[in-house]
């Protein structure tokens, strides 16, 4: 029987990533992410599973990699200044390919800018926050339900893919409670990392498996030994200056994700079949999205609801369909403008795009999305 | 030449090494390496950690399980490492500019929790690898590219700072004693808590030339000729101890390893395997 709880967003997430098998957790206090720190500090020790609040955000996220390395599922939990100090590490992460999950609660910005108020500015940050090229997970819950489904999700990935997966939640959805089921263990698939069966001599912890072109990924303390360096690399782990072996490096960093894309890609759509024109929102704001979109069909308005779960990689040729379909498109986001530049991308000039800028630490009225529909729809 | 159980620990698939001619930071790996063969280490239970520079190239010359993390970073690496495996033997070798300076608040806090770690900071007083840059060690007055008029930073003591912030194994050495860095790396790796051990090391290529000391000899005589025991030291005034090298143990005390309060944590609610 799937038991039913009644959850912030943040403990939900927490609890994902516990039913998820995440077993370690390195952190820093930081408004609005803190309760997940909390969540863990309280479970990890009567779970056969560690906590260390380190001494900063960088801290966080090296002790959480360590974790990783040494064998466990591990996560970090963070917000804006905290998420830009992680940047360095996480593509540490990247490079080294280590799986981890980082989740994002997003705030207002830049600097401290607002702790405790919502805001969605962190989109391009999370797509390219730390320097270098490497192919980025993203998921964007937007119920408290969601939170835990998209935390066991993130983990699998992670694994699956041996490179860090971000959850970008938000402070409204963090803070707020909702009821959650909380679906029965047979009904959900969890992914463990994959294991080299070689001899450790010949293990080459960058080597890809020809079966899916994804390195098996040994833990420290289990027999075999490797090296993890930031540095780019070849396939035993060592530095490399030579050129095709840093092309076969960096290409792979992008390919093992876009390969998979259409495994990792997830949307929600409601009422697009006629729709003429289309909201894409994510997040807290699809929330509001949905609901005046409801309002508009209540008048009679073909206006449809596209929601990108997985941020990136972004569900751009599905929604390039349905944008040509509907030819309008409105993009709420509380930011200036950042997966608006996304879903522009992704329409290649076949629907028209209307703006809509939020940044005052608050949400949208549904209101005002629906002043927006209307106003388009003439 | 090395002894043959020294030299099956070297990954020598990574050789040649990047260290110029002469550097100290060969005498620190060997004594590193005879160390952890004599404490009877396995390379399969032994981590080696490091930040950036040139000291942190070493885990990759070093055939055990070896993570080359970012500038300042790796005692925070290690500190999950050990957290989530305390079985492991891990020493993270740091060069002064990533101990104390970029890394400084990580290397308190890893002195401060007295967790399973040795530190071996490897001092040259410079950063070598991005071109003779001043670090928190290079003594007053000494020229570096970013201090061409000589330094006026007063620099860090690193095992004052190492005994203030709550280690229970500090020592200090020079290159000059490779079996006095031996033995300290020995004793560091038996206590049970966090242990530093500060090697004091030559960069002629990027210190001594702008510091007459130009060739490894120089240095190592420099070494010598101003490194006081403690025990001496201990009778001399602080005018006569201007310059010098004080060398031994500091600091060799026992107080609860982190992770078995982590462990005991466990037990005391009760937690499970689930």
């Amino acid at each position: 029987m799937p038991r039913v709880e009644f959850w912030q967003g943040n403990a939900s997430i927490a609890q994902g990533a516990l039913a998820a098998g995440c077993r370690f957790f390195g952190g820093y206090p930081i408004t609005p992410s803190s309760e997940i720190a909390e969540v863990m500090a309280a479970e990890l020790p009567a779970h056969n599973g560690r906590f260390i609040q380190m001494e900063d955000e960088i801290a966080g996220i090296a002790a959480a990699i360590g974790g990783s390395v040494a064998g466990f599922k591990a996560m970090t939990a963070t917000s804006g200044p905290g998420f830009s100090l992680k940047q360095e590490n996480l593509g540490l992460a990247y490079m080294a390919e280590i799986p981890l999950v980082v989740v994002d609660v997003m705030r207002g910005g830049p600097s401290t800018g607002l702790p405790t108020s919502i805001a969605q500015q962190d989109v391009m940050q999370a797509r390219w926050g730390t320097h270098g090229d490497h192919a980025t997970i993203a998921y964007a819950p937007s119920s408290v339900q969601e939170c835990f489904e998209v935390a066991i999700k993130a983990f699998n990935m992670a694994e699956r893919f041996r490179q860090p997966v971000l959850i970008m939640s938000d402070e409204v959805l963090g803070h707020m409670r909702e009821k959650v089921v909380v679906p029965d263990r047979e009904t959900y698939t969890i992914v463990n990392r994959k294991k080299p069966s070689c001899a450790p001599d010949v293990f080459m912890p960058y080597k890809p498996d020809p079966e899916d072109n994804l390195p098996p990924m040994a833990s420290f303390g289990d027999g075999y030994r490797w090296h993890i360096t930031g540095l780019t690399h070849n396939e035993w782990g060592f530095p490399t200056n030579c050129p095709e072996e840093i092309a076969k490096k960096t290409a792979r960093l992008m390919d093992k994700v876009n390969a998979y894309r259409d495994d990792i890609v997830e949307f929600e759509t409601e009422s697009v079949e006629d729709a003429r024109i289309i909201v894409v929102a994510f997040g807290s704001v699809a929330r509001t999205a949905l609901s005046a979109v409801r309002m508009a069909r209540s008048k009679g308005l073909k206006v449809g609801y596209f929601r990108p779960i997985v941020l990136w990689p972004f569900p751009d040729r599905e929604l390039e369909a349905l944008a040509e379909k509907a030819g309008k498109l409105i993009v709420p986001e509380l930011n200036y403008g950042q997966m608006v530049n996304e879903v522009e991308r992704s329409v290649h000039g076949k629907a028209g795009i209307t703006q809509m800028s939020l940044v005052n630490g608050e949400l949208f009225q549904p209101s005002e999305i629906l002043e927006k529909i209307e106003e388009v729809a003439r | 030449m090395p002894r043959p159980e020294v030299m099956s620990w070297l990954r020598k698939r990574f050789f040649p090494h990047l260290w110029c001619p002469g550097c100290g930071h060969g005498i620190i790996m060997h004594a590193i390496l005879r160390a952890l063969i004599d404490s009877g280490k396995t390379k399969e239970q032994t981590v080696i950690a490091s930040g950036i520079g040139c000291s942190s190239r070493m885990p990759g010359y070093i055939d055990a399980c070896t993570i080359h993390t970012t500038h300042g970073r790796s005692l925070a690496f290690a500190t999950g490492i050990k957290l989530a495996n305390p079985e492991l033997t891990i020493v993270d070798v740091m060069g002064d500019g990533d101990c104390t300076a970029i890394g400084g608040n990580h290397f308190i806090h890893a002195c401060r929790r007295n967790i399973g770690i040795t530190a071996v900071v490897m001092n040259n007083n410079i950063y070598g690898m991005t071109g003779g840059q001043a670090s928190p060690t290079t003594p007053l007055g000494a020229k570096a590219t970013t201090a061409p008029y000589g330094a006026i930073d007063p620099p860090f003591d690193v095992c004052k700072l190492a005994q203030g912030a709550g280690a229970t194994y500090v020592a200090r050495t020079t290159v000059a004693q490779p079996v006095l860095c031996e033995q300290y790396i020995k004793n560091g790796i038996a206590n049970r808590g966090f242990s530093v051990i500060e090697i004091l090391t030559n960069c002629h290529t990027q210190f001594g030339r702008r510091n007459n000391l130009r060739t490894p000899v120089d240095n190592l005589n420099f070494f010598k000729k101003n490194s006081v025991p403690l025990a001496k030291a201990q009778g001399m005034t602080p005018a006569d101890l201007e310059g010098k090298i004080v060398t031994g143990e500091f600091v060799k005390r026992e107080a609860p390893e982190y992770t078995d309060l982590y462990r005991s944590l466990v037990e005391r609610i009760g937690g499970d395997e689930r």
